[in-house]
């Protein structure tokens, strides 16, 4: 259905095919979150790896931080319609915290938690051989509270929800189990390149 | 009509027909939609709109929905131009009554409030932020009433607020409702409201006119004013949990 008099501002050619359907390029990098900006100070900082309810591994902010570090630059798409491109991160791969705990990835299925009690649910296949971070630096600083500091998931083919902010964790589970977004109307997945935004895209 | 009841429905794009356009300060107007097929929805939640160029290619943006739901038919969105936007423009100076666009939802679980959720409610808006809290106030006002709510408006003056007059007239004829307008750049024409922008000290006169701490809190607004209104409000001792905060704009 063409609007009446709308033309529209499109994106310059180059860089068309990098923005998926619905998304707009912006040059900010808005914030989104569902609540205030936790705090979290660096000592009381930690990260665990669960197995169902069992956790097997706990890294402290400076054990975090002694982890093989990973730069990346990725395109990022958040559903409520923008994306930005070329975002620099720099990080620790998923990858490089499984090998660090010594175990393979036991489930299919991983549920991502956060200080603030936020949580995401992300495939297995979609964390590892490179595809995601626990992200610490944004463009060479350490990454700002209200963008998630002192860390935050990175899962850039993602809807950008999947790339918990403040997160303290990573939950192996049986099923694939519905977040915090997800039990909310938003998809199960969200491909940015198949459009899914809601339950039922 | 929560998310859990729609999970697995897709929910499709439709055609809207602009009702009425509400010019309600000079950067922002409310439009006025009639969908096909209008669904009920939860006050604090959004519409997705899509715009097609005549070459197919399309814009997308979510707006709150303003009015309450027992306005069934229509939607009201409330509208700020952008100088630089490319949606909003187009709603601003091109729009008029009786063209269509496509709309999907209402959407969102998180950001919204109905009459069960109870009080007291605490509301924080910033410009057009304030859009869903007014579908919340109108709401409130009809199936809940005895719920006590606070609104803390904050605009740039006395001409940029957004459904000034009616927040004025629910002020006074509303026994559970208080409105507490602050001005950053205008003076404050009532003893309540305040010539400068929000800070800790209106936040705790805010919580004492409420006469408890509230049930739920919303701030909706720019990045750094949801920032600047939530922080003061945790060291208020305000448990996070009970704060939910929609933002817009970087």
């Amino acid at each position: 259905m063409v609007t009446r008099g709308f033309t529209g501002r499109r994106p310059a050619s180059e860089v068309a095919d990098r923005i998926p359907p619905g998304q707009s390029l912006t040059a900010d990098f808005p914030v989104l979150s569902a609540g205030p900006t936790p705090r979290v100070s660096l000592e009381d900082w930690s990260f665990t790896l669960k197995v169902g309810p069992r956790p097997v591994k706990r890294w402290t902010w400076e054990a975090f931080n002694a982890l093989p570090q990973t730069s990346v630059t990725r395109d990022i798409h958040c559903v409520t319609k923008w994306s930005k491109l070329d975002t620099p991160w720099q990080g620790v791969l998923v990858d490089d915290l499984l090998t660090d705990a010594g175990i393979e990835p036991p489930t299919p299925f991983t549920l991502a938690h956060s200080f603030d009690g936020y949580a995401t649910n992300v495939p297995v296949a979609d964390l590892v051989g490179g595809r995601a971070m626990v992200a610490t630096h944004y463009d060479g600083r350490p990454l700002t509270p209200d963008h998630g500091g002192p860390a935050r998931l990175l899962v850039p083919h993602l809807y950008f929800w999947k790339s918990a902010k403040w997160i303290n964790g990573l939950q192996f589970t049986e099923r694939d189990e519905p977040g915090f977004w997800e039990l909310r109307g938003y998809h199960i997945y969200g491909d940015p390149w198949r459009e899914q935004r809601f339950s039922g895209d | 009509m929560d998310a859990a009841a729609d999970a697995g429905r897709p929910v499709p794009w439709q055609e809207a027909v602009i009702e009425r356009i509400a010019q309600q300060t000079a950067r922002v107007r409310s439009l006025f939609l009639r969908p096909q097929h209008w669904r009920p929805f939860t006050p604090g939640q959004h519409l997705d709109i899509r715009l097609t160029a005549p070459d197919g290619y399309q814009a997308q943006r979510s707006y709150s929905v303003a009015s309450a739901p027992a306005e069934e038919g229509v939607y009201e969105l409330v509208v700020e131009r952008l100088d630089d936007g490319e949606v909003s423009p187009y709603f601003h100076d091109v729009a008029e009554a009786g063209d269509a666009i496509e709309i999907r939802g209402p959407f969102g679980g998180h950001f919204a409030w109905q009459a069960s959720d109870g009080g007291p409610l605490l509301l924080v808006g910033g410009g057009s932020g304030v859009a869903p809290l007014l579908s919340i106030l109108r709401h409130r006002a009809l199936a809940a009433p005895d719920v006590p709510a606070l609104l803390l408006y904050a605009a740039r003056g006395w001409d940029d607020l957004i459904a000034r007059d009616e927040l004025l007239r629910r002020d006074e004829a509303e026994a559970g409702f208080d409105l507490v307008l602050a001005l950053s750049r205008d003076r404050p024409r009532r003893p309540q409201d305040a010539g400068r922008r929000v800070d800790a000290a209106m936040l705790g006169d805010a919580l004492a006119r409420l006469g408890g701490p509230p049930r739920l809190t919303f701030v909706c607004g720019a990045n750094p004013f949801v920032e600047a209104v939530t922080a003061p409000l945790l060291d208020l001792g305000l448990d996070p949990a009970t704060i939910r905060t929609e933002r817009f704009g970087g």
